[in-house]
């Protein structure tokens, strides 16, 4: 790795960072803006104005605004990110074993998505216009159409309820083998799946067709290359940096946008988390969540950013 | 027992007829609690053992092992699954004796409570007087945030006279104070408990996994002081607010109970072989018109509005037919106080249109504000610009977010709705929702005849007396409040049909939420008790 590559991705990073620090500042101020706070959450109907004010003060939600911040942003630097209004636990104690359960479910799908989305996008490139293409496009864009509720609570009821075969809540206690592994994440894996893999595998089959109509393809072709060496050898290579950065952004909302699923399989991830405390106005650990949210998110997209560099001839000073 | 005090009753089992006596001035305890007997004499002996899965309406972070943060269904059950109250209410709401063997008073003011002997925590200290004082007085204290602190504030003073003897001083007499202690949120805790991340209660199922928005577990409590109860060895319960992912569950038989069903999706349910119990709870959804601003100062309009409601269509329409009709007063026609010789008031176009043209509202447009966190208002607010139409009044809905409702819009709007859970008794519905200086008094209606009865009823101890104070004070908040009570809700619950042992109850969804120490499973392991 030269250090031009090393200046791009360095400060491809300090922006990322600059993002970050931006999104923290933002949510601070719209949490702030909601009607309500954590007080009148939690006395709800039965809040009296005198019980809601003293509540208030226990929690030291009567500070200023900047004041609460510059406490919140004192404690994050020491690596504390408070405790919850709410519970009065640690955030980091709350967030821990919901991470864990959404980078499980999202890596499960990962490992499913990507290289199926990979095969199928480069098939639908390579026989474009076929009679596969055709179905797998209708597949796609169907797929991507139908709201991502309904494909769940559909299958859940086909495959839990009609036939039986696989629960409908996805309980991760009840895992013990490897079989009950499948079981549990084969409704939401396949559910979450097959929406990022449409995405994916559209994204895929532009990108490929894109550079299958560069003139040194057609150079290929004529040369006599076989199809095979064609896509691997000259296609691939070229199209690394847009099929990175389109698996990036389907992958990034696996993290913090599955609220439906998680929802539906009742399974306790970071967004129900999140959605929780937005609810209930737990401020530090809106703050915590959206921090890693907008942390996956950026680091997704620049390490997309960076593989598309460094896939780049130029880039590696080659 | 004590020598010169309130010489009512024996111990042996309460029958209706002496309890509604007692309600006056005290409780004894009872040597088998009615409702347990009664709830499992339906079925055949029950059967010890086994595992059950519940799912209830809605888990979040806010879910709370801290009585005083009780707020919603779940946290209710949860509470009687690990904790107990002095005072729990049957089937019918009257209170019976708990953790409290006897609450007595000379004066209605100062009571004295004795508390059951040889009751202990689940971590093996026995039950005293100072866990009781603790866990009443901390209702006070604005920082706990308790949700009944507007209650609690009624006593005076929570003081321990004995090992087992506790005296609570009123600020004034009332009659339904062992009602009051029958509330959820007023269980006993461990005397200095502040972390409630886990519990120590003397509740039938001890805490094996508590995680807010996730789960929350128990196993049999082998010491329960209300033996053989519980059945279960252990229980699971999970909140599902999605509509059709708790159904599925049920269907697919992930969990055995599952709460507040879809009144759409009954019939399907029972075809399926699942049992659906409908408790006729006292919770409803009200049409509040503030009588001290906007149209609700011109007494014809709110006359008006109250013809307008078609309330057989809110029930048969809105809730399918499973609620009661409402009469415009709080209290459920399945009550033993209500006004059932009050006259029903139905709808009646030609008379609303008379009182909204002489009110002079007909063109204000004034809005009805509803939200989906007052359950069922958005249509019922749709039935009411139905009727309004058709009398040549436009009626505009502001649909509000759940999100921030309570705080935002309810009681702050000139017309909104509202949606309010039954109290353990009357005196604290009147005194809380209808009384001049209520702090939820949603129509802003001030009598001051009301506010005498309503004293008058604390410290009556003749029942034939109560019985007509609560009857006049019902025909008032019918004639004089703004509140138009279309109906009252039916807690639809849903089980399979392996569970048995529930029974519906007036005290709330699924057996007063205390369902969890009656059940019993056909298929248990255990064998019959």
């Amino acid at each position: 790795m030269n250090a031009r590559l090393a200046t791009l991705v360095l400060r491809r990073i300090g922006a990322a960072l600059c993002s970050l620090l931006f999104v923290v500042v933002a949510i601070f101020v719209l949490t702030a803006a909601l009607p309500g706070d954590v007080a009148d959450m939690l006395l709800g109907q039965n809040a009296t104005p005198d019980a809601t004010q003293a509540l208030r003060h226990a929690l030291h939600l009567d500070q200023p605004l900047w004041l609460r911040f510059v406490h919140w942003c004192g404690g994050m630097l020491q690596g504390n990110a408070g405790n919850s209004l709410l519970t009065g636990r640690p955030v980091s104690e709350m967030l821990a074993p919901r991470l864990y359960n959404s980078l499980l479910l999202a890596g499960a799908t990962t490992l499913v998505a990507v290289p199926l989305a990979l095969v199928l996008g480069l098939a639908c490139a390579t026989w474009r216009h076929t009679v596969f293409d055709r179905v797998m496009t209708v597949l796609t864009l169907g797929i991507v159409s139908v709201p991502a509720f309904l494909i769940a609570t559909v299958s859940v009821f086909v495959f839990a309820v009609q036939f039986r075969v696989v629960p409908a809540l996805s309980d991760i206690r009840s895992i013990h083998s490897v079989g009950q592994f499948f079981l549990t994440f084969a409704m939401p894996v396949a559910t979450l799946a097959s929406i990022t893999m449409a995405q994916m595998i559209r994204m895929i089959r532009a990108c490929m067709i894109d550079v299958f109509s560069a003139p040194y393809m057609e150079m290929a072709v004529i040369k006599g290359v076989p199809p095979i060496r064609i896509m691997l050898h000259h296609a691939l290579p070229n199209a690394i940096g847009p099929v990175a950065n389109a698996i990036a952004l389907s992958l990034s909302s696996l993290l913090g946008g599955v609220v439906v699923i998680e929802t539906i399989f009742n399974y306790p991830g970071l967004a129900q988390l999140m959605v929780d405390s937005v609810m209930s106005r737990d401020v530090p650990i809106i703050q915590a969540c959206t921090l890693l949210f907008c942390m996956t998110y950026l680091f997704l997209t620049t390490l997309a950013d960076i593989v598309a560099l460094a896939s780049v001839p130029k880039g590696r000073g080659a | 027992m004590r020598g010169g005090r309130a010489p009512y009753g024996t111990t042996g089992a309460l029958g209706r007829r002496q309890a509604l006596r007692l309600a006056g001035a005290g409780l004894v305890a009872a040597t088998l609690p009615a409702r347990a007997g009664r709830a499992c004499a339906q079925d055949a002996q029950p059967r010890r053992g086994g595992h059950l899965n519940f799912a209830g309406l809605a888990a979040s972070t806010a879910d709370t092992l801290d009585p005083a943060r009780f707020a919603l269904a779940t946290d209710y059950i949860r509470g009687h699954m690990f904790y107990d109250g002095l005072v729990m209410l049957d089937a019918d709401m009257m209170p019976r004796p708990a953790l409290a063997e006897r609450i007595e008073s000379d004066d209605l003011q100062t009571w004295h409570i004795t508390l059951r002997r040889g009751v202990t925590f689940h971590d093996g200290a026995a039950l005293d007087a100072a866990d009781v004082v603790y866990s009443l007085a901390r209702h006070k204290d604005p920082a706990v945030g308790s949700q009944q602190r507007v209650i609690a504030q009624e006593m005076a003073d929570i003081k321990a006279v004995g090992p087992l003897e506790v005296r609570v001083t009123l600020h004034g007499p009332n009659a339904d104070f062992p009602s009051m202690l029958g509330i959820v949120s007023f269980s006993i805790v461990r005397d200095g408990t502040t972390d409630f991340s886990r519990t120590n209660g003397t509740g039938p199922f001890i805490c094996t996994e508590f995680t807010p928005g996730v789960r929350t577990s128990g196993r049999r409590n082998p010491n329960f002081w209300r033996g053989p109860a519980p059945w279960l060895d252990s229980v699971d319960m999970i909140g599902i607010s999605d509509d059709m992912s708790r159904h599925n569950a049920l269907l697919s038989n992930d969990v055995d109970i599952i709460a507040s069903v879809n009144p759409r999706l009954v019939r399907l349910l029972r075809a399926r072989g699942f049992g659906v119990m409908e408790s006729p709870v006292g919770t409803y959804t009200d049409l509040a018109i503030r009588l001290d601003e906007g149209p609700g100062r011109s007494q014809d309009f709110v006359t008006g509005m109250k013809y307008l409601f078609n309330r057989e269509q809110v029930r048969d329409s809105v809730f399918l037919g499973f609620a009661r009709l409402g009469n415009d007063q709080p209290i459920p026609p399945e009550h033993r106080y209500f006004a059932a010789d009050l006259p029903q008031r139905s709808f009646d176009p030609d008379r609303a249109r008379f009182y909204l043209q002489r009110s002079g509202m007909m063109e204000a447009g004034v809005p009805l504000v509803c939200s989906p966190a007052a359950l069922a208002s958005v249509d019922i607010a749709v039935v009411l610009q139905y009727a309004a139409q058709q009398v040549g009044m436009s009626l505009p809905i502001r649909r509000m977010p759940a999100d921030g409702y309570w705080t935002e819009y309810w009681m702050k709007t000139p017309m909104g709705f509202g949606n309010t859970n039954p109290r353990p008794s009357l005196d604290m519905t009147f005194a809380l929702n209808f009384a001049s200086g209520a702090p939820w008094n949603e129509s802003h209606w001030r009598d001051p005849r009301f506010d005498q009865l309503l004293l008058a009823a604390r410290s009556q101890r003749d029942e034939g007396a109560r019985r007509q104070i609560y009857h006049d004070m019902q025909v008032m908040i019918h004639d004089g409040a703004g509140i138009c009570l279309p109906a009252f809700t039916t807690s639809l619950d849903a089980f399979n049909p392996r569970v048995r042992g529930l029974a519906p109850s007036q005290a709330g969804q699924l057996m007063g939420y205390d369902f969890l120490s009656h059940v019993w499973l056909a298929d248990a392991p255990g064998g019959a008790a």
